[in-house]
């Protein structure tokens, strides 16, 4: 009978909490569905089953705090048959979640109806923790019904609605805020102490890209146009086929190979922080299909509902920070990946080209690369793949 | 739909987008992009939200021109010929 482990969400997480267990003892798993709700120090993580079968026993209660790879529960793996054995039911009360970094005391969750997920933004489902209020009883007045800050407000400014909070919301929120940021220094750490890390930049004149891009959009309501990001990821997926050491990982001592091209993607959150999930296989991918499961991504990231298939197996990092002005990317290499891609802002600057001085859309790429894995002619390599399919759009 | 209307409907499209900004305290002439800290899928999923409570179509070509609240329902109101 396997264990179901807490997973790794990403090489800054070492430990997850059990927020929510969506099946219960005796309870049928299919394969790929959500079996429980983590929350790592940067996100809450919905974790599906690999396999299927039947959810034997719960060990990891909701509140408790558990290492990436301990036991959380025992599944029965097998087709749809009835499990032989009465299942056995989750254990005693809880033991107080071990989060020693935490100088406030850890928000009290909130229990969800059985069988029933809340939506909630995570601003309002960290306020409504913090204020000690029940998700289940608040009217959602966002989209699809999903509850927002203002909602949880207004329910707390009703006398006797709120009871007395537990601890300062405020500081409450900061503390999450400072797990964070204390989750991503330490994989921004480990990279600049365990990665000798070289740099490449190249500017690529995107024109023709983007000519292609707004001929293609013209033909599209406007829910399915395409951003220019999308050629940029099909480009650094297909020129990582090209340069397969920059597409993989660094795990004892040598490089292995990505079992495809995963290309991680740098998330802003608007409450702070990033995440970075996955889109698979990318070079099998149209650009159109791309750009919808991105901002597919993007959506579930910021509103909190990412799966764990979503932040698994990146094999190469993307960030783009040209919405920020930013011309040129200076990035770090997420461990154990070797590799990552940094694109600036698309800016109109003089370009020559064949010995003609134009004006041009320029985008200036960059590469932050494992010397281990691959060294700079390699990673120019790369580059420049990325900046030759960029100028032939249709190949995408 | 009234112009009134119109800045209403926009309004709640942004807040779907930014639910944690006080959106009362919006300034009409300076660029959504910078009070509301937007990226380019923010600025793309408002403007379909826009659509999708409007009806107006927004092609890409008029983007530029739509950076502000002040800005975008006045697109609005021509596109629908709302007062």
């Amino acid at each position: 009978m396997p264990d179901f482990l807490m997973p790794s969400l990403g090489a800054d997480m070492d430990r997850g909490t059990i927020l929510h267990w969506h099946k219960q003892p005796g309870d049928r798993i299919e394969r790929g569905e959500i079996v429980v709700l983590v929350d790592t120090d940067k996100a809450e993580i919905e974790v599906e089953s690999w396999s299927a079968g039947w959810l034997d026993e719960v060990l990891v209660r909701e509140g408790e705090t558990v290492p990436v790879g301990a036991a959380i529960a025992r599944i029965r793996t097998g087709e749809a048959e009835q499990p032989s054995a009465a299942p056995t039911p989750p254990p005693p009360a809880p033991v107080p979640a071990t989060r020693p970094t935490l100088a406030a005391p850890t928000p009290k969750r909130v229990a969800a109806p059985a069988g029933a997920r809340i939506h909630a933004s995570p601003l309002a489902r960290r306020l409504a923790a913090d204020l000690g209020l029940d998700l289940a009883t608040l009217t959602g007045s966002g989209p699809e019904g999903a509850i927002t800050r203002e909602d949880v407000e207004r329910t707390a400014a009703r006398p006797a609605a709120a009871p007395p909070a537990t601890s300062p919301p405020a500081a409450v929120r900061a503390d999450k805020q400072a797990t964070m940021r204390s989750a991503i220094a330490a994989a921004m750490e480990r990279a600049h102490r365990e990665i000798p890390q070289y740099y490449l930049a190249t500017r690529v004149d995107v024109s023709r890209a983007l000519a292609w891009l707004t001929e293609q959009n013209e033909s599209r309501p406007l829910a399915e146009r395409v951003l220019p990001v999308a050629l940029f990821l099909k480009a650094v997926g297909k020129a990582a086929l090209e340069v397969p050491e920059v597409n993989g990982f660094w795990r004892d001592g040598a490089f292995v190979p990505g079992d495809g091209v995963h290309v991680g993607v740098i998330v802003s959150l608007r409450q702070g922080g990033i995440l970075a999930p996955a889109l698979h296989d990318v070079p099998r991918m149209s650009v159109t299909a791309l750009f919808a499961e991105f901002r597919a991504l993007v959506a579930r990231a910021r509103s909190g509902k990412l799966r764990s298939s979503d932040v698994a197996g990146g094999t190469i990092t993307v960030t783009s920070l040209g919405d920020q002005g930013v011309e040129t990317v200076f990035g770090v290499i997420m461990p154990p990946q070797v590799a990552l891609v940094g694109f600036g802002r698309i800016s109109e600057q003089p370009f020559a080209d064949h010995g003609l001085l134009g004006v041009k859309p320029v985008v200036e790429i960059t590469l932050s690369a494992d010397h281990r894995a691959s060294d700079g002619h390699r990673g120019g390599r790369f580059l420049a793949a990325i900046a030759r399919l960029l100028q032939d759009p249709e190949s995408l | 739909m009234t112009r009134d209307q119109l800045r209403a409907q926009t309004l709640e499209a942004l807040a779907g987008i930014a639910p944690e900004a006080d959106l009362g305290t919006l300034r009409g002439n300076i660029a959504l992009r910078d009070q509301l800290d937007l990226d380019s899928m923010d600025f793309l999923n408002f403007l379909v939200a826009v659509h999708q409570r409007t009806g107006v179509e927004i092609p890409e070509a008029d983007y530029g021109a739509l950076a502000t609240l002040d800005q975008l329902v006045a697109y609005l109101a021509r596109k629908t010929g709302a007062a």
